[in-house]
């Protein structure tokens, strides 16, 4: 069984809740993760049905990328809780609470996931939780949050967040720079996954690439994505390039032979190697192997 | 939606949007004893109208109603669709 806490989660797809023709065709694009909204994406007149759509669309169809349910605030607004009665049963892989703000939300929404677990005879953790951060206030709790045993993964919102400090999107990102890095401390001390917000400009692949490399140099999972032209490009950018791939090899072959041989001092082409470029080593190997790369070809190459 | 038996709509309910893959749903009360009547229009009628049929009569039935009239306006919906949408009117049927 994969771990939900290290699942590769490059992409999340939003797919509005209530449109058949998009939840048809989700599983299509490869994206790591589909996220069903019925926040959102969903007139207020329309919570009801589609939330029943999504859940027999859960019910129904076996999807290959991970499932996710974007229900609305649980309480802030009077859909949540009515969204997880119908939502739960039909046993997505993550809940994903938008805006959230401290710990007694979540303990609330897991009461609720804890309940329908026990009674449909679950293992609990079954059903684990994905935040979104999109207000001052949440951020200030974001540490606390993201220790909560269900987590397994924060993400910016940024639309809300950047309305509550006031000010406009940028190409730079600079106004989201603090939050960005904020939220994802508190994921890497907690253990958890970071992904960033949605780009919203669809034809805009240029900024969308620059942003995706930013965020992921400052070291987040994944991405959030509203099409489907986005996912090929996030995967293409969050896999090491042959260059990545071979050098850490040689990093861990080296430190691998220096283990077995009692060696102290390592060096790789007259770099010295320490455990930190062990570990980083290991993590691009890791990522290679998560994107489907023959990283036993690429041994051979090197 | 409890699935108690022998549920009575209180008025008509519709659910659903006529677009590609959904199904426009309306159910009404029926008379008692008329048992499930549906009444569905949709371009793939001929091919899988039986089996769209089913679908709906099952849902009805599942979430305990048995005196009612379904119009269906069909654009090419899968069954979880068509299931979605039933349960969706027949909620919206028993809002006061």
């Amino acid at each position: 069984m994969i771990d939900p806490k290290t699942k590769l989660r490059r992409t999340m797809m939003f797919v509005p809740g209530n449109n058949p023709k998009m939840i048809n065709s989700a599983d299509t694009y490869g994206a790591d993760s589909l996220m069903f909204d019925i926040e959102d994406s969903i007139a207020v007149t329309e919570k009801d049905t589609a939330r029943l759509l999504v859940a027999e669309a859960l019910k129904s169809i076996k999807f290959k990328s991970e499932t996710v349910v974007r229900i609305n605030h649980p309480t802030q607004t009077p859909f949540g809780m009515d969204d997880l009665k119908v939502i739960l049963p039909a046993k997505p892989d993550l809940i994903r609470l938008p805006k959230l703000e401290c710990i007694e939300e979540l303990n609330l929404v897991t009461a609720e996931i804890e309940r329908v677990e026990k009674e449909n005879g679950w293992e609990e953790g079954t059903i684990r939780i994905i935040a979104a951060i999109e207000s001052v206030k949440g951020l200030y709790n974001v540490r606390e949050m993201c220790k909560h045993p269900r987590m397994v993964a924060i993400a910016l919102g940024a639309e809300d967040f950047i309305a509550n400090i006031k000010t406009n999107r940028t190409k730079t990102g600079i106004e989201l720079y603090f939050a960005r890095s904020e939220i994802l401390m508190a994921a890497r001390d907690a253990e958890i996954q970071c992904l960033d917000t949605v780009f919203s400009d669809v034809k805009d692949m240029a900024g969308f690439e620059h942003e995706v490399s930013n965020s992921r140099d400052m070291g987040f999972d994944g991405k959030s994505v509203i099409h489907p032209k986005q996912i090929t490009e996030v995967h293409r950018l969050y896999t090491p390039t042959d260059i990545q791939i071979k050098k850490a090899l040689k990093v861990l072959d080296a430190y691998e032979d220096a283990q077995k041989n009692h060696k102290g001092v390592l060096a790789v082409d007259g770099k010295m190697i320490d455990g930190p470029i062990v570990v980083r080593a290991q993590r691009v190997v890791d990522q290679a192997i998560a994107a489907g790369v023959n990283v036993e070809e690429k041994r051979e190459q090197a | 939606m409890q699935e108690n038996a022998n549920k009575v709509l209180i008025q008509s309910g519709t659910a659903g949007f006529d677009e590609k893959n959904d199904i426009l749903v309306t159910v009404a009360p029926g008379q008692a004893g008329q048992g499930i009547t549906v009444k569905l229009v949709s371009p793939v009628k001929f091919q899988y109208g039986k089996q769209m049929e089913k679908v709906i009569r099952e849902t009805v039935q599942g979430a305990g109603f048995s005196d009612v009239t379904v119009d269906a306006i069909d654009k090419s919906a899968w069954d979880y669709t068509i299931k979605a949408r039933v349960l969706g009117a027949l909620e919206r049927g028993m809002k006061k």
